[in-house]
């Protein structure tokens, strides 16, 4: 029955990895450009969140939303100030740019809000569910399920809205999309903020049950990698089937070896993915 | 005038310690060389191959590690640790760079970061490496071969003939065939392909390289300091300094990181004094902001700033 509990609460954690990290697979696939910073942005949403409850008094909808909101017009202005200038620029200035994000926004962030870690009250969601002797949290339900429903919404409005057409437009050709009258500086900062908003989302929901730190970013951003190489270049389904994967094996081997190497076994998966297959579950060869 | 500049570059670089009797600038001096050192290192593959490495703190941390742990296993000379630390850190780029380097430059950044952490958080929880505390060096020396001194100046001299070293090597590289076609396969992939160059085993070569030395650079480092813990070895800092070092220089010139370091390293030293043990956070949002102001403004680093300005300024004398 533990296994049971350990798989189950796998895959609701999977399901917010999944989340995030199709933003950043969708600016990769739509771009080329690897967001370094993701994980950071994922951090944000999370204070966003804290302080949205603990300052305005915002439920669990309300401040999702005001992280999403928040962090969509974050991605767009890191778009407009700074991807713009280095993405048809040299590989170097790429890296680097969302590299240097990457440090600015956690150590402002370990700067501004402290060393402390923070966390929203521990019944904010309600107590826990007893579904069938399988002890589930009410928050890591939540989150899965909302995480699950979110990013089944992100890729249906990539494949039957007018929007996603248009962005991927200009992913599959920048100049025919400019023949048809698409603009494709806005639909690329469109992306940006959608990319930003799925991690905001996704950190206003890890919010609720985990503890909130400027460094959490670190392996979050790292785990986001490993979907979305796993999940295959630019693919969202593929992002969501392989953030369940890694969401169980990062429960399984806290379970089995212990909590401290959870990320080990995940980035070691990583490493076998590019050894194995390195176009991933989904992406195209 | 190009042979006055070698002359004046060699005085300078040999007479430096010399000419402080002043320990703070002795150890300063050596400092900037081993940030040149392992940035030059990085140099080879971010500036030359143009594939950047961020995570090459994972063959620092190897080189700084295995000549400590051979101390603790048989008290022996730290030195034969380093080949150690070489094979080591061969035997990860090779892991690396095979997958990686025949996809998109993505895959291989995205790499080097995950196997440093992966890496780091296996030592700081390993205690025959001696988990978060790390390891420590001979206090005491028994002979020269300890590489215990009292005075910095045995390592600077031992410091700048690594890097003389390294600068040789890079400078034959950049001259030869080799040379040429990293960096043909760094300005196009395709077209270099098309010319058959086998891009992806060049680049592996220099991969490997530039693990070599940063590996030395760990040792050196190593046997300066005489202990080691997981955070100035595999640390996101050090992976960082070797990358900022080269890219405020200008990666892909020869002495672009030695010209970073001489600017970066001294300045690090006097921001740390100025914020204390607490400024930490304050200094990497610094780093932060100047490798986003590089990566925007200038990805040619000081080098190519330099070239560009007496390109105009003798246009206009003309």
């Amino acid at each position: 029955m533990i296994l049971l509990q350990v798989i189950v609460a796998g895959l609701l954690i999977g399901a917010v990895y999944a989340l995030f990290s199709s933003g950043l697979t969708l600016v990769w696939g739509m771009m080329n450009v690897i967001n370094f910073a993701h994980g950071e942005f994922v951090m944000l949403g999370m204070y966003v969140a804290f302080w949205a409850f603990t300052l305005a008094h915002f439920g669990v909808a309300s401040f999702s939303a005001a992280a999403a909101v928040v962090l969509f017009m974050l991605g767009v202005l890191v778009y407009l100030a700074l991807i713009r200038h280095v993405m048809r620029g040299p590989m170097l200035a790429q890296i680097l740019s969302t590299f240097g994000l990457l440090l600015v926004l956690r150590y402002a962030a370990f700067w501004a809000f402290g060393a402390n870690f923070v966390s929203l009250p521990d019944g904010i969601l309600g107590p826990s569910l007893n579904v069938g002797g399988i002890l589930l949290s009410a928050p890591k339900l939540v989150a899965g399920v909302v995480a699950l429903a979110v990013t089944i919404g992100m890729h249906l409005l990539l494949t039957r809205t007018m929007l996603g057409s248009r962005i991927l437009a200009v992913a599959e050709d920048r100049n025919a999309a400019m023949l048809m009258g698409i603009r494709p500086d806005r639909m690329q900062a469109i992306a940006w903020g959608l990319s930003g908003a799925s991690a905001g989302i996704a950190g206003a929901l890890i919010a609720t049950f985990f503890p909130i730190s400027a460094t959490v970013g670190e392996s979050l951003g790292l785990i986001a990698f490993v979907v979305v190489t796993f999940g295959g270049f630019g693919s969202v389904p593929g992002a969501m089937i392989a953030g369940l994967i890694i969401g169980l094996i990062e429960s399984l081997s806290a379970y089995y070896v212990g909590p401290v190497y959870q990320d080990v076994f995940v980035y070691a998966l990583f490493v076998l993915v590019l050894w194995i297959r390195p176009r991933g579950l989904m992406g195209k060869a | 005038m190009r042979r006055a500049g070698w002359v004046a570059l060699a005085a300078v670089l040999l007479l430096f310690p010399l000419s402080f009797n002043n320990p703070y600038y002795e150890q300063l001096g050596s400092l900037v060389l081993l940030a040149a050192i392992s940035a030059s290192a990085w140099n080879l593959i971010g500036g030359f191959a143009g594939q950047v490495s961020v995570g090459n703190a994972v063959f620092f941390g190897a080189g700084a590690y295995m000549p400590l742990l051979f101390y603790k296993l048989w008290q022996v000379s730290p030195l034969l640790g380093f080949p150690a630390g070489i094979a080591v850190s061969l035997v990860i780029a090779v892991v690396i760079g095979i997958p990686t380097l025949r996809l998109s430059g993505h895959y291989f950044s995205m790499a080097t970061i995950a196997v440093a952490e992966l890496i780091r958080i296996v030592v700081s929880n390993w205690d025959f490496l001696g988990a978060a505390i790390g390891l420590t060096g001979p206090a005491t020396p028994r002979g020269w071969w300890d590489l215990v001194f009292r005075s910095s100046n045995p390592y600077y001299y031992m410091f700048l003939a690594v890097l003389v070293t390294l600068l040789a090597i890079t400078y034959a590289i950049q001259r030869s065939r080799f040379g040429y076609d990293l960096r043909a396969s760094r300005g196009g992939e395709r077209a270099a392909r098309s010319l058959v160059v086998p891009v992806s085993s060049y680049t592996l070569y220099a991969f490997m390289l530039s693990a070599t030395f940063t590996s030395l650079a760990g040792s050196l480092y190593v046997v300066k300091f005489g202990f080691i813990d997981p955070g100035s070895g595999f640390g996101i800092l050090v992976s960082i300094n070797m990358v900022l070092i080269a890219a405020l220089g200008g990666a892909g010139r020869l002495f672009g990181p030695l010209l970073g370091a001489a600017i970066l390293i001294p300045l690090q030293t006097e921001t740390n004094n100025l914020f204390g043990g607490g400024g930490t956070g304050l200094t990497y949002i610094l780093y932060g902001g100047i490798i986003v102001l590089i990566a925007r403004f200038e990805p040619g680093g000081l080098f190519e700033m330099w070239d560009r300005l007496r390109a105009k300024w003798g246009s206009h004398a003309a």
